[in-house]
């Protein structure tokens, strides 16, 4: 099994913890795992990706164009712009709330409506929802990334379980943001459990 | 105990030179190197050795050689770009080789992702003849850590460390030894005339460093880090990150191909390379940046008068440019295939194509919101408009570090770059072959420490007309905030003695010295002007915090009531905090109150409120 996740959002979103805990799961599953992050210039207010892949047998470091199991996102555009590496029934899991960009370097007005629509267009299988004021409500909208990895997780979007990552959490996050982060988590889980039984009545 | 780590590959790295015994660590930060010396310092305590931050790579290097002098084990830290700044001792060093055992870890970055260039170490290893390791992910960056350790003190040479971002900036699953603090003692300087080089010694050590590559080839070619894999007719040669690249475009044809993983690429490891070609029809070298094995595979070719296709970057098979992936990998192997007349392996239909995509915001990187640079890069530009009215031309030379994007649209106010320090003597030369122009240079606090301190003084010296800005953020903060002489703290968090940014320019002799706080607009154009208008050198110290450093209780707001919609204060700043999604600008949660754009706003409808 060899299984590959594209993370993708913000500077400053905190993509690189999110692919680390995600990662740090996989490993204490019992998997090889590898994960490539582009840093640097891009960090200030630029896009950032991190490329995830754990399984048996894990080899480079970049994920082909197409053949991406999942896309989590934590911006929509961001998930559009990544949309080329996602494979012909691969899934996506992203936060709404989009970030305009500052204001001179983008000529169009940012239609997030479009954006999310054209994605749900192509991928079916597509979860969107408001993670940040999630995260709000947990305690603190820096924990979206984790909120949005909640989901995932309990969503049943990674062939993993969703009680390792929450012990994931508590080994790797600080204590001072321990519960807010695993607050964060457990509250979209409900959001995403409701959801589903939403589903299921209709 | 669980001694597996998740590691990025330079983290490893650091692990790996502490499994060896490290006892002295020197470097300069540089993308994506960084995170070796910060790992070592965060460290060095507990795992006692010492770490410091140099002034730049050529100190770095010839301080870590005093060491190795005197029998230290040591590591010096670099990129791609910092080797040609330390390349002087370097090609001097490899005469003279060294006794405790010394490690160079420069980082190539293919792409290249926050370089000038996309240079290749391996081939400044043939140049200079030190040995290169080249490792593929985290666990060989380990691995080869250590060993390069072992032969840098079995051969007394200096020996490359090299990885390209992939492998410096990937992460890992890491076994890791039991590591202990080093015990042992430095043995301490000897003297000798081995360590002082005369032509004479030059003279005599020169055959000894030729036979030493002969003798290293033959190691390399035993060593395990050079192994091939797969029986097929078609061979592949590759090594560091395209390894990887190679092994996932064929995972669906692996019966025609076999392959080379080169580890140690120089010395070449001329017997393995022979013995693997032996039972191979045509051979396909892949690899990022130069052609260094595909150089070296035809080399080998013309010495023992073998003649087998070789498909690479000579014959336009793979780009000489920019970074490679599987997708590269896999457009190469079927343009050989086609020419051999076999079936192509296959490329996974995609879900959508770039170009499907819909037309997304722009992110190019940006000035933080509130950087002080945007406020001094803002007053020059206002002074060089005024200046301009009068028929004067101003030329602004940049340097690197944040303040390069004062280059990026709508400042655009950089006019040269080039390396680090070159701003000051660029201006120099300008300013001598330009009739009627202002020059100014910009320059950071690190990089002024780095190699501006010559230029200052050649500038002064030959009389040349430049006003030179010190951009003082107080740290390097490019990189991720290393301390430098200018914060009065060691790289171990030691409080030391402040260098004087203001005292070093007035002892090299420049009379108009300022300094001024970025945090007002008016002075800093103000003064701006007056460095511009003085005949002479001039120099002007900007001094501010760096954002993201400090969590700012300020922050500004847009009265939507006296606003206008004329958009000055988001085209002229190209502040991040400032958007625009209808007629009036809209401030955002990111801005810090440092009230540039109150200062721009032509009606006053800009208002500072407090956020406590
Ligand atoms: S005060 Fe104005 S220029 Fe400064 S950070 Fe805030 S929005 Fe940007
Ligand atoms: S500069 Fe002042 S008036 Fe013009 S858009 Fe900005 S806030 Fe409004």
């Amino acid at each position: 099994m060899n299984f590959s996740v594209i993370i993708c959002g913000v500077g400053g979103q905190g993509v690189v913890l999110a692919s680390r805990l995600l990662a740090i799961t996989a490993m204490n599953s019992g998997f090889h795992v590898n994960t490539a992050e582009t840093l640097g210039m891009s960090q200030r207010e630029g896009s950032v990706v991190s490329h995830l892949q754990f399984g048996d047998d894990i080899k480079s470091s970049l994920i082909p164009e197409g053949s991406a199991d999942l896309i989590i996102g934590l911006e929509v555009s961001e998930v559009a712009r990544n949309l080329h590496f996602l494979k012909k029934n691969g899934k996506i899991i992203t936060n709404s709330k989009m970030i305009l960009p500052s204001a001179r370097s983008s000529n169009e007005k940012y239609d997030s409506e479009k954006i999310i629509n054209f994605i749900k267009e192509k991928v079916k299988s597509t979860i969107c929802i408001d993670f940040s004021e999630i995260a709000k409500v947990a305690g603190n909208p820096k924990s979206m990334n984790v909120s949005v990895l909640g989901a995932a997780f309990y969503a049943e979007f990674l062939p993993l379980k969703y009680d390792n990552f929450l012990k994931t959490i508590e080994s790797e996050i600080p204590e001072k943001y321990r519960n807010i982060n695993l607050n964060a988590a457990k509250l979209s889980a409900e959001t995403i459990f409701n959801m589903q039984e939403g589903h299921d009545e209709q | 105990m669980n001694n597996k780590h998740f590691l990025m590959g330079n983290e490893a790295i650091a692990y790996g030179a502490i499994a060896a015994g490290l006892q002295f660590a020197t470097g300069y930060p540089g993308t994506p190197s960084t995170e070796v010396m910060e790992t070592l310092i965060k460290n060095a305590k507990k795992y006692n050795f010492y770490a410091e931050w140099s002034t730049n790579e050529k100190v770095a290097l010839e301080t870590a050689i005093g060491a190795s002098f005197s029998g230290a084990s040591s590591i010096v830290t670099m990129k791609q770009v910092g080797l040609n700044v330390a390349s002087d001792p370097l090609m001097s060093l490899t005469y003279l080789g060294v006794k405790g055992p010394l490690v160079l870890l420069v980082t190539d970055d293919p792409g290249p992702h926050s370089s000038q260039t996309e240079q290749d170490t391996r081939s400044f290893g043939l140049f200079s003849n030190i040995p290169v390791l080249d490792p593929s992910n985290s666990q060989e960056a380990y691995e080869m850590t250590k060993y390069a350790f072992e032969i840098s003190k079995k051969y007394e040479t200096p020996v490359f460390l090299r990885t390209t971002t992939r492998v410096s900036h990937r992460c890992d699953d890491v076994v890791l030894d039991d590591l202990k603090p080093s015990n042992e003692d430095i043995e301490g300087f000897s003297k000798s005339s081995r360590w002082v080089i005369f032509p004479k010694l030059a003279a005599e050590r020169h055959p000894i460093l030729e036979k030493l590559q002969e003798t290293l080839s033959k190691e390399f070619s035993n060593s395990k880090f050079n192994f091939k894999t797969g029986t097929g007719k078609i061979g592949i040669i590759t090594s560091g990150a395209s390894y990887h690249y190679v092994n996932e475009a064929i995972s669906n044809n692996k019966d025609l191909f076999s392959v080379l993983k080169i580890g140690t690429p120089y010395p070449f490891p001329e017997k393995k390379v022979i013995e693997f070609i032996n039972d191979i029809e045509s051979i396909i070298v892949v690899e990022e940046l130069d052609s260094y094995l595909e150089d070296q595979l035809l080399q080998l070719f013309g010495k023992y008068g073998i003649s087998k296709a070789v498909y690479g970057k000579k014959n336009n098979i793979f780009p000489y440019c920019g970074e490679y992936g599987i997708d590269i990998a896999k457009v190469g192997i079927n343009k050989v295939l086609d020419i051999l007349k076999i079936q192509r392996i296959e490329i996974p239909e995609k879900l959508i194509s770039k170009n499907e995509i819909i037309p997304l915001p722009v992110r190019p990187p940006n000035l933080c919101a509130g950087c002080m640079h945007r406020t001094v890069f803002y007053a020059f530009k206002e002074v060089s408009k005024e200046l301009k009215k009068q028929n004067i031309q101003t030329i602004f030379s940049g340097d690197i570090g944040c303040y390069t994007l004062g280059n990026a649209p709508p400042l655009e106010l950089i006019d040269t770059c080039l390396c680090m320090g070159a701003g000051i003597s660029i201006a120099g030369g300008i300013s001598r072959t330009n009739k009627n122009s202002k020059n100014v240079a910009f320059i950071g606090d690190s990089t002024f420490f780095h190699s501006g301190i010559p230029a200052v003084i050649n500038a002064v010296y030959n009389k040349a007309d430049v006003t030179i800005a010190v951009l003082d953020n107080r740290t390097t903060a490019m990189t991720g905030h290393q301390p430098h002489p200018g914060t009065g703290k060691t790289a171990l968090g030691e409080a030391t003695k402040l260098i004087d940014i203001e005292g070093i320019l007035k002892s090299c002799g420049i009379e108009f010295v300022k300094t001024v706080s970025a945090d007002d607009f008016l002075t800093c154009k103000e003064i701006s002007r007056a460095a511009i208008d003085y005949n002479g050198p001039s120099a002007v110290v900007f001094r501010g915090t760096c954002v993201s450093l400090v969590k700012s209780t300020k922050k500004c707001t847009i009265n939507k009531n006296k606003c206008t919609g004329c958009k000055i204060c988001v085209e002229r700043l190209g502040c991040p905090a400032i958007t625009l999604n209808g007629d009036i600008p809209e401030i955002m949660e990111n801005c810090t109150g440092c009230g540039l754009c109150m200062a721009v706003c032509p009606v006053d409808a800009i208002k500072e409120v407090d956020e406590q």
